[in-house]
This record gives structure tokens, C-alpha cells and sequence, in this order.
């Protein structure tokens, strides 16, 4: 089934995720089975980088809060997991270094793993599981990719890629970058004007075989406001997100008025960061 | 608290199979129905469909009553009722209600029963059943021959009715178009659901059968249940299976 032709890929999605929802995890499944589905891709892995709370963000709790948040959300999941670095960071990180970070991290492990034995077992907190599968093809441990180290793509909803339009959001190199060095995997809903917004950038444009829109055929709207809006209001979330994801926003009682005044007033760090060196 | 109505939300339908959307359905109509302030929801059930229903792609009902009740397992407000699906013919939904009126009833009785010295007036009321349904039931009341508008009445008149609206559809208009709706409307209750959320069955069967991930669609033990018995598979399914993941 596995054509050696097909380039390995890890799915990248970055964000607040404050709190993670099930829509983000609908991304990752549907753009999977897209870049699956077009024959010339294998999607090995998922990862998600909540972003670090120098983001300034209002609104935004605490990292490790919401670590904790998307690692039990991904619990239940053979392929996606949680990647901390980001957050870690005293600064703000522009998404195009999460994504050099990321990527040198696979060839390091990719060389490293050349230099061992061929057949290694993947290590990672997914193994258990692994051995459970019943299907044989996904059992064998990763072989090295002939072809080379797998490519990080960044993966998002089509709120970002229209917030590459937001002035002093998003360096215009850093949005080269992305495109050209790496690539994006867009979901869109049906009817969305992604189409549209590629047309009109012209960076975009010259990039867009790097960039795959995936059609989302049901609205799915889950939105990490509307959530801290319902939790607010003392509305139900059940089944908008995972029931553990639920259960420990409940115990540590993480978002309220007070924790939406978070961050009130402050300039969110890209502008303040993009601006500032544009004004120096 | 006290002074509230208790209330019991019945929803009826395929469930073909039970996906976030239904479960969605009663958490955001009990939200509203608090939210009132007149009312206290004590319970939910759902009632699948008797297999003679007839409708294309629906499963054995014994497989839709065990998915609801995996979905259910880690809710502590909504069960399964499997009586609908158990009797030798189809019925009507307003034959439903009554059923589950009665037992209300009845078990109702064999409280007070146990508790003589009790004063009337300090008794439970008992609680009102109200059925539970998103605004295309509120639509297909004017489907010509789908419903008896004697039916329709009982329903509005007797119990009530709990509507979740999705985006794209104006319940009010549904009822001020029909004379009786319109003349019953205060047992017909709107509540919103605030998130877009389209989760339909007939799109999950067919990513099912497109051998696509549902993950987060639906409960994963429902997911692992339709797998291990091969629910919803076409044909030609078989060939994507192995590249999907869970």
C-alpha cells in the first residue's frame, strides 16, 4: 500500500488552543485524510504548539493549563500529541521558528536514527497503543524515508490564513517563508473565500501549489470564545469538547470574567514587536 | 429550585448512528429550560426508532440502542430507552409520549405510595414530559400526510415541545405559519444552540463509508463499536480502510 514515493509529513497547528475544542481536533483528522487522500503524502504524525503566554493575548490562562488541556484532549489519539517548546519560551516565537524548530528536530532524529538500527521501534508515549492495532500496515514501526526527513506543514483554519492579511500581524517574509519553505494545509468551510484571499496576495499566488485548502462539508464552529463565552454564562460545553478536557476546566474553574480581563489593554507581541522595529 | 416543574425531555429518532449533535441537542435544551427559571430538568431519553420505520440505511435497531448507550455511559442525566424500538410494529411518536407519560405516572404513584403521611399538597408534581427535537421536525409538521395534525395537536396541547434551533432555520416562522402551533405556542419552548454544528448522521454513514475519520464527531466508544461490527461499511469502503487512523 505504501508507495515509497509518498512524502512523509507532520501536521503543525499553532495557536492558543485556550481552550483546545473538538474543532481543532476535526483539523487534524480532515486534513490527514486529505494529504492521505491525495496519494502523494503519508501524514505521520500531529502536533500541537500552544502558544507562550508572552503572546498577550486577552483572554489567554496560563500555558500550562493549557498543555495539560490538549494533552488530555489527545489522549485518545494514535498520531497527534503535544509539543511544549513553544510555550516554554519567555518571548513570543513568530510561527515561521516554531516550524525551523521543528523541522531540524525530525532531521536530527531522522540522522540519528540512520545511525542506529534500521528497524527501531518509534519511541513515544503512543507505543502502547500501537501494539493494539489490528491492522498490520500501520504496526511497523517508521522506516527511514528513503526519500528524506519528513516536512513540517502548518496547519490551520482559514482564520489564519486571512489574519496573514492583518496589518503589522504577520512579517511579509515570515509569510513567504511559510508558503515556500515549508507549506500550508488550510481547512475552509464550503462557500469560504480561501480561494479568493490566495488570488489576491500575490506571495500566496506564486506559493499555492505548497498550499492545500481542505473543504470542510459541516460547519463546525466550535470556537475556543464561544466556549469560554458558555463557560462564563455557566452554559454546558458537553461534547464541544473532550469530557477529561471538560472535567479539569471544571476542577481548576479556569475561565471566568476575571480571567478574560487577562492581558486587557496590552498590545498583543507580534504588533508589538512588528511595529516596534518598523518604528525604529 | 422548588417551585420549579420538573421536566423530562424525550427525543425520538433514528439515531442512525447517535452522533455529538443529539447529545448536543439536550444539553442545550436543558440549559434553556433553567434558564427560564420555571423549570427543572430531571431527565433525558432517548427513544430510537423501531426498525419498521423503514428508512434507507438504518441499521438493526439492538446496534442503535447499544451505540446511544456507549454515548451515554459518561452522562448522569441521559439514558436509553429501548421500548420504541422493541415493539413488533412502527408507532406513531405521539404513541411514544403517551407511553412514557404513563410510566411517569406510575412511578409517580408508587412514591406516594411509600410515603402515606405525606400531605397532598407537599407531593412532587409530577413531571411534565416534553419531546425533545431540532427545528426540522418543526418543519416537517408541514410536510402534507407525515403527520396528523390531531397528533400534532396532542403533542402541542398535551405535552410540549423543546426546539433546537441551528443556524439557517427560523423556528417562529414555522410555527406562525401553522394555526396549531400558533395557538399552542406557549408549550413550545426555542432554545439556540450557539455553535454551528451540522453533525448529521447521514454525513457521518458516509464518511463511514468513504473510509474517513469521525474522530471527535461522534463518542469514541461509539466509533470502536461501529468498527468492531462492521457498521456502515459500503463495498467499495474496504479499499481506504487501511490508511485510515482511528
Amino acid at each position: 500500500m505504501d508507495k515509497v514515493e509518498k512524502t512523509e509529513v507532520v501536521l503543525l497547528a499553532c495557536g492558543s488552543f485556550n481552550p483546545i475544542t473538538n474543532m481543532h481536533l476535526r483539523l487534524f483528522e480532515l486534513a490527514k485524510d486529505y494529504m492521505d487522500g491525495t496519494g502523494k503524502y503519508r501524514v505521520i504524525k500531529g502536533i500541537i504548539s500552544p502558544v507562550g503566554d508572552a503572546y498577550k493575548k486577552k483572554g489567554l490562562i496560563p500555558a500550562h493549563h493549557r498543555v495539560i488541556m490538549a494533552e488530555l484532549a489527545t489522549k485518545t489519539s494514535c498520531w497527534v500529541e503535544v509539543d511544549t517548546w513553544e510555550s516554554l519560551q519567555k518571548e513570543w516565537v513568530e510561527t515561521v521558528k516554531v516550524l525551523r524548530h521543528h523541522q531540524e528536530k525530525l532531521e536530527a532524529g531522522h540522522y540519528n536514527q540512520q545511525q542506529n538500527s534500521p528497524v527501531q521501534e518509534k519511541p513515544g508515549r503512543k507505543r502502547k497503543w500501537t501494539e493494539q492495532r489490528q491492522n498490520s500496515t500501520q504496526k511497523k514501526p517508521p522506516e527511514p524515508n528513503p526519500k528524506g526527513v519528513p516536512k513540517v506543514k502548518l496547519l490551520c483554519g482559514a482564520d489564519m490564513l486571512e489574519s496573514f492579511g492583518v496589518p503589522s500581524l504577520w512579517k511579509s517574509e515570515d509569510v513567504t517563508h511559510i508558503v515556500a519553505d515549508y507549506g500550508l494545509i488550510c481547512v475552509t468551510r464550503a462557500g469560504s473565500n480561501a480561494q479568493k484571499f490566495i488570488y489576491e496576495s500575490d506571495v500566496l499566488w506564486q506559493h499555492q501549489g505548497n498550499i492545500h485548502l481542505v473543504t470542510e462539508w459541516i460547519s463546525n464552529d466550535i470556537s475556543s470564545t464561544k466556549i469560554r463565552r458558555a463557560l462564563r454564562r455557566g452554559q454546558s460545553i458537553r461534547y464541544l469538547v473532550p469530557d477529561l478536557v471538560q472535567d479539569y476546566i471544571q476542577k481548576h474553574d479556569l475561565y471566568s470574567t476575571e480571567s478574560e480581563d487577562r492581558n486587557l489593554g496590552v498590545t498583543l507581541a507580534p504588533l508589538q514587536r512588528n511595529t516596534g522595529e518598523a518604528e525604529s | 429550585m422548588k417551585n420549579r416543574i420538573p421536566v423530562v425531555l424525550l427525543a425520538c429518532g433514528s439515531f442512525n448512528p447517535i452522533t455529538n449533535m443529539h447529545l448536543r441537542l439536550f444539553e442545550v435544551a436543558r440549559d434553556h429550560l433553567h434558564q427560564t427559571g420555571m423549570y427543572q430538568v430531571i431527565e433525558g431519553i432517548i427513544s430510537p426508532v423501531n426498525d419498521n420505520y423503514g428508512k434507507k440505511d438504518l441499521v438493526p435497531s439492538h446496534h442503535r440502542v447499544t451505540m446511544a448507550r456507549l454515548a451515554l455511559k459518561t452522562s448522569d442525566w441521559i439514558r436509553v430507552d429501548s421500548w420504541e424500538s422493541e415493539q413488533a410494529q412502527w408507532m406513531e411518536t405521539v404513541k411514544v409520549l403517551r407511553h412514557h407519560q404513563n410510566q411517569l405516572l406510575r412511578s409517580a404513584t408508587q412514591m406516594e405510595g411509600l410515603d402515606p403521611g405525606k400531605a397532598p399538597s407537599d407531593r412532587a408534581a409530577a413531571p411534565e414530559l416534553k419531546l425533545l427535537c431540532g427545528a426540522d421536525v418543526l418543519k416537517s409538521f408541514q410536510t402534507p400526510n407525515l403527520w396528523k395534525d390531531a397528533h400534532i395537536q396532542e403533542i402541542v396541547e398535551k405535552f410540549g415541545l423543546v426546539c433546537v434551533s441551528r443556524a439557517g432555520h427560523d423556528p417562529k416562522r414555522y410555527i406562525l405559519s401553522s394555526p396549531i402551533l400558533c395557538k399552542y405556542q406557549h408549550n413550545i419552548q426555542l432554545a439556540r444552540e450557539p455553535v454551528l454544528n451540522e453533525i448529521s448522521a447521514t454525513y457521518v454513514r458516509r464518511a463511514l463509508g468513504q473510509g474517513q475519520s469521525v474522530k471527535y464527531l461522534l463518542p469514541d466508544a461509539v466509533i470502536a463499536y461501529i468498527k468492531n461490527h462492521g457498521l456502515y461499511m459500503t463495498d467499495n469502503s474496504q479499499k481506504g480502510r487501511s490508511t485510515q487512523g482511528n
